[in-house]
């Protein structure tokens, strides 16, 4: 991949040109079908597009010295992080891509979750420095899972190229890996019954409470890439590639959109945890999961 | 720039976020408001959220009296609230000060403190009303842009008397 490719697939496609619509769309997605189940009507489909353009016309803070730099640093990382992890999907076959992509992905997944830790510190807000704790805790508690999962797939199929995983369908004990992942999900994306970061109302609004402005769009935005990421991940994993062109890309949003909505139900189902619940969940439940995965995996790898 | 203006005027009108203000209710219209979000009335649909955070708001919902606990509190809050904003007085409390009038633990009415773009009485006022006052001030913000109005010339406290 040279350079020219690799900024064309950053911006254009799947990269920002093509992610921020999606992105867009998932945040409706996610609302309409939460706002479906409660029995409500739910935002127009323009909402989250509404809600961007909002924000940026809104005034910003005047920050002075070293913290408010950063705090305007960290949304434009997350935002940068969470395109980059877009852009390395393999939304089209045989897209490229190179050996070893699956670890940038998983590293620039975890940025963004990483600027809303040091976002909440830097802004230096009681109730944004508690969001950051219980996000350090929570990330601690889920990547453990998150990374074996995806680490016993690479190793059921011997490679770390996304391209390649995504070229073959799922054997069934990968589905242990990819239950996994869809029980990371949640956490990574601060959905109930993890949305403890962000818990609205209870601790304001976590990390992001002293954010306004084009600097909470910027935020708005990196959440809405991750789900892109997030989900476009599970989707490469599970469906191998049948079409070509703009049916394969239909295909990948279609299967994304599934995921949502799956994501959604979740959360709209359930009420949030608390912080000692969430970590026994993950370190007890799912992490039981990620070691069947991991042995089934050599298990595999030793019979072949 | 004034195809840019028009879109952001539109996003301004069809995208506001409250924040919820009790400045000593009875919790009669506290509970209205909720109402309004629930599945019955549904504000969600005209694009309003409720936001945990007054920096991340355009409207602020003010419920209750004005008791002199909560003028400090009103004052911090319409300031952490970033331009364009706008305010809307939620029940009889806040603009008249209703049953509580003469109280000595009262500074109200509400519009003494910070300018109120929107009224909506009522003890408590029903959801529909509160909805349509959210939508009457979304409209006021979207036209009146950035600038704000002016801030009520506070009056001089009237001077103890010793006998």
């Amino acid at each position: 991949m040279n350079l020219a490719t690799a900024l064309a697939r950053l911006l254009l496609f799947p990269g920002v040109l093509f992610a921020v619509p999606v992105a867009w769309f998932f945040l409706w997605v996610e609302r309409k079908a939460v706002a479906r189940m409660q029995g409500r009507i739910g935002p127009p489909f323009m909402q989250p597009f509404f809600d961007f353009i909002k924000l940026l016309g809104k005034e910003t803070p005047e920050r002075a010295g070293i913290a408010g730099t950063l705090m305007k640093l960290w949304p434009v990382v997350a935002v940068a992080a969470a395109a980059g992890a877009v852009g390395l999907l393999p939304v089209l076959p045989a897209s490229g891509g190179f050996e070893g992509d699956l670890i940038l992905l998983l590293a620039l997944m975890e940025v963004p979750s990483m600027c809303i830790i040091a976002a909440g510190f830097s802004s230096r807000s009681i109730f944004a420095e508690i969001g950051s704790v219980r996000e350090a805790v929570l990330s601690v508690a889920y990547n453990v899972v998150f990374v074996l999962a995806i680490l016993s797939i690479a190793a059921a199929q011997n490679t770390f190229r996304l391209e390649a995983l995504a070229q073959r369908p799922a054997p069934l004990l990968e589905w242990f890996a990819i239950a996994a992942i869809l029980g990371c999900l949640p956490a990574k994306l601060h959905l109930n019954p993890f949305s403890l970061p962000n818990a609205e109302q209870e601790i304001y609004s976590g990390p992001m409470t002293e954010y306004a402005g084009a600097e909470l769009a910027l935020w708005e935005l990196a959440h809405g890439l991750e789900w892109v990421a997030g989900t476009g991940l599970v989707a490469a994993l599970i469906a191998p590639h049948l079409a070509s062109g703009a049916v394969a890309i239909l295909l990948f949003v279609a299967l994304c959109c599934a995921i949502v909505v799956l994501l959604s139900a979740l959360a709209a189902a359930t009420a949030r945890l608390a912080i000692d619940t969430t970590v026994r969940f993950y370190w007890r439940c799912t992490l039981i999961f990620a070691v069947v995965a991991v042995s089934s995996m050599l298990f595999l790898r030793g019979r072949s | 720039m004034k195809l840019w203006k028009r879109l952001m005027c539109i996003c301004r009108r069809r995208s506001p976020w409250l924040f919820h203000l009790n400045a000593g209710s009875c919790n009669g219209c506290d509970i209205e408001l909720v109402a309004a979000l629930s599945p019955r009335y549904d504000v969600e649909q005209l694009g309003a959220r409720l936001e945990g955070s007054p920096r991340h708001a355009d409207i602020l919902c003010i419920t209750g009296p004005v008791t002199k606990n909560s003028v400090h509190a009103i004052e911090t809050v319409y300031g952490q609230v970033f331009a364009p904003k706008a305010v809307v007085a939620i029940g009889s409390c806040p603009a008249t000060t209703n049953v509580f009038i003469d109280s000595r633990t009262l500074d109200g009415p509400l519009a003494r403190h910070i300018p109120v773009d929107v009224y909506v009485p009522g003890c408590p006022p029903r959801p529909d009303a509160i909805i349509q006052g959210v939508v009457h001030a979304a409209v006021i913000l979207a036209e009146r842009g950035k600038d704000l109005p002016p801030m009520p010339q506070s009056e001089s406290a009237p001077q103890e008397v010793q006998p």
